[in-house]
């Protein structure tokens, strides 16, 4: 199958403005905002083959497909949803949504605040992942999709799946959540807050408000992206990708780039510093920090789960230590104890969190073993 | 989903001791053929265990719930007596932990049903007295490639229960599917319990 035949082909993003009020977890309400999304495959005359995808921490909307015929990338899991692939778009209607906070089309810290004439900047309240929850249930009433036939995230985008089976139980038949967690530990909070500081201290990001000065902290963004980057991958797959190789060959006893590690770091660095906002880095790494669907619940995860009906896709990959395998089996543990219909499978990967992006042959089979089961029972 | 109208003679025994609407735990469960069965003829409610993604990949194809994990590791991801029944199928002669795995299965479980090749066969016997080790249809392996690492008979693995104070509730021996009552450890190539604690 090539990639061009199975693509959605040609995209283009669409707008929902909301005007009704949306009451946040920290207490702020929005009095109004855009979601930023895109629809691939069409809705059944049931409403039944609908499916949400959630994105992590720099992801967006633009899920697959390209914006024009030169277009360099598609969207960023084009390999999963697409005419015959695991997601097909051939049999659902899929819907990817940037997250309100985000840099990519929905209201976030960029854009212009209606009262003010500026921009956000730091007066942009906290997110969290409930919050988005919300958000997402009320463009999915906007599109007439009352109860979804699955909603689907990786990291981040697993954590808003979860947290839909629990807020919405009966809007959601299934969750697919990979490689997530039910919180982050204190050594993925410690990273997040490493992030954070770079930015924050950055004397281009002026407490948030760098829009007006005409500034970005792009130095901070590059040192966040590229700490990020390193807990992405896995000392073995990066060490087969990049090992000790020299771009010159010889040791230069300088401090310039010399390791392809060093040049590929420094790369994604600022390609992300480029055309990330600073604000919503800050803002997607506190939400995954406060996501912890079990402190309503004095810290039962079962408890917090036993109302949910949906049923659920656990997956992980061995080599992934920013969200183990062992925090999927928590997942996995409180929701057999809680009696919930759940499957789980601890994919053999080299790639790291970022497998979860990759096509590792066994993760692609339970993909699509999960979703042809989901296809028959919606009639999709 | 298609209907799974035969199961396999050793399996059927299996599903025939399950009760109906009950909650299933099935170790090393392969393709997930019993528990789709279950679930289709006697709406039982169960997970699969089984080490190999493929499986997984299986059971769900087969809309049978099933979480990869290694037994030999422990139970850990089910809680104390979630399940009316624990099966462990032709599995426990390849397992390093077999007391571990008895005991797990009677944690989480209150019934554990055990399946295994009957060391103690007599087509087996007559094979050593030949000078080799036994291999049949029950035990297609050479000894240099078998999975199996502890072998037993009929009053060996009833030893281990009594070790352990579990208490054997019922047993069934088979050869080519049919029952075997006369002579069972000399005449019966597959042993099955139904064991809980005493």
């Amino acid at each position: 199958m090539s990639n061009l035949s199975s693509s959605v082909g040609i995209v283009t993003p669409q707008h929902a403005d909301f005007a009704t009020p949306l009451p946040l977890n920290s207490g702020h309400v929005l009095a109004s905002y855009r979601l930023t999304f895109e629809t691939y495959g069409t809705l059944n005359a049931a409403r039944s083959n609908g499916i949400l995808i959630c994105h992590a921490l720099s992801g967006h909307h633009h899920v697959a497909g390209r914006y024009s015929p030169d277009d360099k990338a598609a969207g960023w899991w084009d390999n999963m949803v697409g005419p015959g692939k695991p997601i097909d778009t051939n049999r659902f209607f899929v819907v990817g949504v940037n997250n309100l906070g985000g840099c990519h089309g929905s209201t976030g810290p960029s854009s212009i605040d209606p009262d003010c004439g500026q921009p956000w900047g730091s007066r942009f309240p906290v997110m969290t992942v409930p919050d988005w929850v919300t958000a997402q249930a009320r463009l999915a009433d906007r599109l007439g999709i009352d109860r979804w036939a699955a909603v689907i995230g990786g990291s981040l985008g697993g954590m808003q799946a979860l947290q839909w089976s629990i807020d919405y139980p009966e809007r959601i038949a299934h969750a697919l959540v990979i490689a997530s967690a039910p919180k982050l530990s204190a050594q993925n909070i410690a990273f997040n807050d490493v992030a954070r500081q770079a930015i924050i201290t950055d004397p281009d990001f002026l407490g948030g408000d760098f829009y007006a000065a005409g500034t970005i902290p792009r130095r901070g963004l590059r040192l966040a992206r590229m700490l990020g980057h390193i807990t992405y991958l896995s000392d073995d797959g990066m060490g087969e990708k990049f090992g000790r190789m020299l771009r010159s060959g010889e040791y230069q006893f300088g401090y310039d780039v010399e390791f392809e590690i060093e040049s590929y770091l420094r790369y994604q660095g600022d390609k992300f510093s480029d055309y990330f906002d600073a604000n919503t880095y800050l803002l997607m790494t506190k939400a995954l920090d406060y996501f912890d669907p079990a402190k309503d619940y004095g810290g039962d995860l079962v408890a917090a789960l036993k109302k949910a009906t949906a049923s659920f896709l656990v997956a992980s990959f061995t080599s992934d230590w920013r969200f183990s395998p062992e925090r999927s089996r928590e997942t996995v543990k409180a929701l057999i104890a809680a009696g919930k219909r759940v499957s789980y499978g601890e994919i053999e990967s080299v790639h790291g969190h970022d497998a979860f992006l990759m096509t590792d042959q066994p993760y692609v089979d339970l993909m699509q073993a999960y979703l042809d089961r989901v296809a028959e029972e919606v009639n999709a | 989903m298609t209907t799974l109208t035969t199961l396999r003679p050793d399996l059927q025994l299996i599903a025939d001791w399950v009760a109906p609407a009950s909650r299933v735990l099935d170790l090393g469960c392969g393709e997930g053929e019993l528990l789709a069965w279950l679930q289709q003829h006697k709406q039982v409610n169960g997970y699969g265990v089984d080490f190999d993604v493929n499986n997984v990949v299986r059971c769900v194809k087969a809309g049978v719930n099933a979480i990869q994990g290694d037994l030999e590791a422990g139970l850990a991801e089910f809680e104390d007596q979630r399940f009316e029944h624990v099966v462990l199928s032709q599995t426990i002669q390849a397992m390093q932990h077999t007391e571990e795995i008895l005991q797990e299965m009677l944690r989480v479980g209150r019934e554990a049903i055990v399946t295994f090749p009957n060391f103690g066969y007599w087509q087996n016997r007559w094979q050593i007295m030949q000078g080799h080790m036994p291999v049949s249809d029950d035990m297609p392996y050479q000894w240099y490639n078998t999975p199996n690492i502890h072998w037993c008979m009929l009053g060996d693995f009833e030893n281990l229960c009594a070790k352990n104070h579990i208490r054997v509730l019922e047993r069934v021996v088979m050869t080519h599917g049919r029952q075997v009552n006369f002579l069972p450890n000399l005449r019966g190539s597959l042993a099955f319990y139904r064991v809980g604690r005493v």
